[in-house]
């Protein structure tokens, strides 16, 4: 069996370890979805009128609002199921059948990559299922042709792929659960300092910066244009830019810690 | 089921390959040596058995010659390859069962099973007949069904066994296989183990318990504080410290009197009229106190001979000579 195969194989047998996983006890995944889920509904209907008044200069009503959030939402998703990701990594590395894993004749990465492919499915089907939330509220793409949804699910699938690599280097140099759940609140805190509930330009000018160049903004606002026909300039290179660093960050990260000696 | 490749078993000129072996196997973690440069040679299709206290080092030895971790200095083989350089040949010739159940408590226990026969590359069909094969053989069928996490410590060691079986390895690590188990799961396990060895696999366990490695292994390596202190067969082992004697008893005190005074290096039993006299239990040792005996007239009742057993030989082995002694005032 060539060396590809073997690899393909082996990932392709992991990764159905992790759905089995992820069926067999979905409230973890389902725990997770909840935060987007809630601060959708919060956000629209008990601050909603304020939050109108604000973005869109006092003539706003509640609908502009939900365009406005629903794609910051989206990718606040990615960022919640992620943490998921960071905890389940570490409950798996400190069972024992990884050791398993490590004294048997397979490929090495499968062990990771499977997780991470798993990881990714996961979240982009969280994401179509708050889409869905989203939609039932009464969110409307405006203009978006076949091509820009498209490129829109391709981000928030590049995006996953991105986040998940670093959760999965979180979970393994945490040494528990606990310690990989905090550890992860970045990913779940930062859409906070983004542009997804309020416009950067709306926030203190030293802070503007970091809101503005922060991995979510970028994508939010590369989203919004796709969805919405919003200007989207430079964030469209920002955000593949982002991407491709942090997967590639994420993937070095782990194989390095992967590969070597387990922690006792 | 598909033999795994074993280079060693083939050479048929040699009585006994070697299964595993190292020589100054060395491993520290930080400033605390773990192991000090052991050696340990097993012929293949034998059972090996590293004997040693918590601490001793066991579990390290394990984890390196399984290639869970490497070691810092010392050569390694294990069925012909080279831990260093060629740790995925060793892999696919060994099968591993740690201390602590290295089972996936999230699934069945079948699910386990067809997992590791998926990552054996076993045939669909070949990976469902297997499974249900060790199941059956391990007594899991009952329980296949059920998420492993809920099973007891037994089921859940017999499970780890039946994974570790799953790719016909031909060399199996056992770390500490019966502990925690009761008194019925381990004579399971013994069975078990005395199982894999009828098959002709070669086997290394660590255990703490000097029963198990005696009723077990063919060779014992007394591993303390990072040192093999003794190595051998049990009879062997047990040769090795004094504490052996040959025992006369008598029924008459008078014989008893005289044989006592006779016999001069003795330790006296003046109740049960009995004596001592110090003796490794060896053919020759025992001819001459016959001899002794016989030419000094005296019979005696009863002789037995006594050898220490294993735990005679792990206590002198591995108490600690290096604290100084204390005056007697």
């Amino acid at each position: 069996m060539s060396a590809l195969t073997l690899a393909v194989r082996d990932t392709n047998t992991m990764l159905r370890r992790n759905l089995l996983h992820a069926r067999r006890y979905p409230s973890l995944t389902l725990n997770l979805l909840l935060t987007p889920v809630m601060l959708l509904l919060v956000f629209v209907y008990i601050f909603g009128d304020t939050m109108s008044a604000g973005i869109g200069g006092g003539g706003a009503d509640r609908s502009e609002y939900i365009a406005y959030i629903v794609p910051g939402l989206l990718l606040m998703t990615i960022g919640s199921t992620t943490v998921g990701t960071a905890v389940s990594f570490a409950n798996d590395m400190a069972e024992g059948i990884i050791a398993r894993f490590r004294t048997m004749a397979i490929h090495r990465g499968s062990v990771i990559t499977g997780h991470v492919i798993g990881s990714v499915l996961q979240s982009v089907m969280s994401v179509v299922f708050v889409g869905a939330v989203a939609v039932a509220i009464g969110f409307r793409s405006t203009d978006a042709t076949l091509l820009e949804w498209l490129a829109a699910f391709g981000l928030l699938t590049l995006f996953a792929l991105a986040l998940t690599w670093i959760a999965v280097g979180i979970g393994l140099v945490s040494p528990n659960a606990e310690a990989a759940s905090n550890n992860a609140m970045p990913l779940i805190l930062l859409p906070l300092f983004s542009s997804a509930f309020v416009p950067v330009d709306s926030m203190p000018g030293w802070f503007r910066p970091v809101a503005e160049y922060q991995p979510f903004t970028p994508a939010i606002e590369t989203l919004r244009g796709l969805l919405l026909g919003t200007e989207i300039g430079h964030n469209g290179w920002l955000t593949i830019g982002w991407c491709v660093g942090l997967t590639v960050l994420g993937y070095f990260w782990s194989t390095a810690k992967f590969s070597g000696d387990p922690k006792n | 089921m598909p033999s795994s490749v074993m280079p060693t078993s083939n050479e048929g000129a040699h009585p006994s390959p070697t299964a595993v072996s190292a020589i100054g196997l060395r491993k520290s973690y930080g400033d605390k040596v773990v192991l000090d440069g052991i050696d340990l040679r097993i012929p293949a299709g034998s059972v090996f058995a590293l004997l040693g206290p918590n601490g001793a080092g066991k579990t390290t030895a394990v984890k390196i010659l399984s290639t869970l971790i490497t070691a810092d200095a010392g050569e390694m083989q294990v069925a012909g390859h080279d831990l260093a350089t060629a740790p995925q040949a060793v892999r696919a010739a060994i099968g591993v069962t740690g201390q602590f159940s290295a089972v996936d408590g999230l699934i069945t226990g079948e699910e386990n099973m067809l997992l590791m026969a998926d990552l054996h590359h076993l045939p669909k069909g070949e990976g469902r007949r297997v499974t249900a094969e060790l199941l059956e053989r391990f007594d899991l069928v009952e329980a296949a069904k059920k998420p492993a996490s809920t099973y007891s410590g037994g089921m859940k060691r017999r499970l780890d066994i039946a994974m570790t079986l799953v790719g016909n390895p031909r060399i199996i690590f056992l770390d500490e296989p019966t502990t925690g188990l009761d008194p019925r799961s381990r004579h399971n396990m013994w069975g078990i183990i005395r199982g894999l060895v009828s098959d002709g696999v070669t086997v290394l366990l660590t255990t703490q318990y000097l029963e198990e490695a005696d009723e077990l292994a063919d060779r014992i390596a007394v591993l303390n504080d990072g040192k093999i202190a003794a190595e051998g067969s049990a009879d062997e082992l047990k040769r090795l410290i004094p504490g052996g004697h040959v025992r006369l008893r008598f029924t008459d005190p008078a014989a008893y009197q005289t044989a006592a005074a006779a016999l001069r290096e003795v330790t006296r039993d003046d109740e049960s009229l009995a004596l001592q006299i110090p003796s490794d239990g060896s053919q020759r040792e025992l001819r001459s106190i016959l001899d002794w005996l016989d030419s000094a007239g005296i019979e005696a009742d009863e002789l037995t001979v006594h050898t220490p057993d294993l735990d005679d030989v792990f206590f002198a082995l591995t108490s600690s000579t290096t604290q100084p002694k204390e005056t007697v005032r």
